[in-house]
């Protein structure tokens, strides 16, 4: 009995070390990110494309979208989450942060003091990014106005709000390469860079298993609404049947073919996207109509 | 327990928790056929606007007359309580509007405006009625930012 007890003893530090080992966050080579040089003019692009501004503006509809204060709610089965200040502000926002320090928070979900953050963050779609992008995306976000809003705390359910568990949900699911591969056009390919690493389309409009992963499998076909009542509509398969044209129209306008008008999130996506470049959208709308094949 | 008794038990819990089935009010068809006629009309600037159709300007012309006539329906019987998505079925406008009546009057009354403004420009040449058709849509997407749900 007593070798038994030992033996789950130890079976017990066995699996909680390779847990803990697993589970260990894991930021970018140093080496890699060092010889970056951002530039704030080009970061401009990305930030629209990346949507930071849907998340991290005030609370307010009208809250200027340069001015990244944080306090938006978001509900979720895990537990409300607030978006945090990510303005330049020393003390409140991240002012004090290096572009490294940056570049690890959005491509890896790896805190500055080494935590890993909850992938409402969407760091899951980020992690394709080129560094180069999110070097210019922090040149960028350095020149946006600085806002003294003191950052949240989410309010999470246990075992989620234990921060290290996040290192399993990580292991199990954070992917670098491509969800849709296959020969694809310049445009298409210049689209699936934008939706699947910038504008992470598919953080909504994907399904989830029961761990909150996204199921590739049913890429773009619609789930039910992450923060709210209703369901995120399809943008492929059998219910979707819009044309490139309108789908790029809808990015650029809110107006759907039927010309019913965006809202909800969708609307705060819309803000930040129509900003591009028009062949930006359209590359958007060739990538989504080739996910849908 | 009864087995009568079992039945009444039954009977009101499942009354309690299906409220949107026990009565439907006629004022969320009757809103929301409100909403198709203003799409009818806007749809038909906004085909022009894309150019998915070309503009014609006394077809355009009706279409910003009609919105204009559309906005000005009387809403006070339209939004009553307990006709929001929490309370029943078959409807995506969202509780908040109730605890927010001040800021959806106040954001219908831009659509009014809006309208106004269409209805002055949208005979006068393809590119004014752009500049009248935006606006209408802002105000449609500030309303159903705050207080349209997801559809079902």
């Amino acid at each position: 009995m007593r070798k038994l007890l030992i033996g789950v003893a130890i079976l017990g530090v066995v699996i909680g070390a390779a847990l803990w080992v697993i589970s260990a966050p894991r930021p970018m080579e140093s080496a890699a990110l060092a010889s970056l040089t951002g530039d704030p003019a080009a970061g401009e692009a990305v930030y629209h494309a990346a949507g930071c501004a849907s998340c991290h503006i005030g609370p307010e509809r009208e809250a200027d979208p340069t001015i990244l204060s944080g306090g938006r709610e978001f509900a979720s089965d895990f537990g409300t989450f607030v978006a945090p200040n990510i303005s330049p502000d020393p003390d409140h926002g991240i002012g004090n942060w290096s572009a490294e320090q940056f570049i690890n928070a959005v491509m890896r979900g790896v805190s500055p003091e080494g935590a890993h953050y909850y992938p409402a963050f969407p760091y899951g779609s980020y992690i394709r990014a080129d560094p180069q992008d999110i070097a210019d995306l922090y040149a960028y976000m350095m020149t946006l106005p600085a806002d003294a809003t003191p950052s949240q705390p989410h309010d999470l359910r246990f075992p989620f709000n234990i921060r290290r568990s996040v290192g399993l949900w990580k292991a199990m699911f954070l992917r670098e390469d491509w969800v849709v591969t296959g020969s694809l056009s310049a445009e298409e390919e210049r689209g699936r860079y934008l939706s699947e690493a910038l504008s992470h389309c598919a953080e909504c409009h994907t399904p989830r298993n029961a761990l909150g992963g996204l199921d590739h499998g049913r890429w773009f076909l619609g789930a039910p609404n992450p923060s709210g009542t209703g369901r995120i509509p399809p943008i492929a398969g059998d219910d979707f049947d819009w044309t490139a044209f309108d789908i790029s129209a809808y990015l650029e306008s809110g107006l759907t073919p039927d010309f019913d008008v965006v809202g909800g999130s969708m609307a705060q996506v819309v803000r930040s996207l129509q900003r591009l470049d028009k062949s930006e959208l359209d590359a958007i709308a060739a990538y989504i109509l080739r996910a849908g094949q | 327990m009864t087995f009568r008794k079992t039945l009444g038990t039954i009977a009101l819990g499942v009354a309690l928790a299906l409220p949107a089935l026990a009565d439907e009010n006629p004022a969320i068809e009757q809103r929301q056929g409100q909403f198709k006629l203003f799409v009818h009309n806007f749809g038909l600037m906004g085909g022009m606007a894309q150019g998915r159709m070309d503009y014609d300007a006394d077809m355009a012309q009706t279409a910003a007359d009609n919105l204009f006539h559309l906005t000005r329906h009387d809403q006070s019987r339209l939004w009553p309580e307990g006709t929001d998505s929490m309370s029943v079925d078959g409807t995506r406008a969202n509780p908040a509007i109730w605890d927010n009546l001040d800021d959806f009057v106040m954001k219908f009354t831009a659509l009014q405006d809006a309208a106004v403004n269409l209805q002055e420009v949208a005979g006068d040449g393809l590119d004014e009625m752009r500049a009248g058709f935006g606006p209408v849509g802002q105000a449609c997407q500030a309303c159903h930012e705050d207080y349209r749900d997801e559809a079902s």
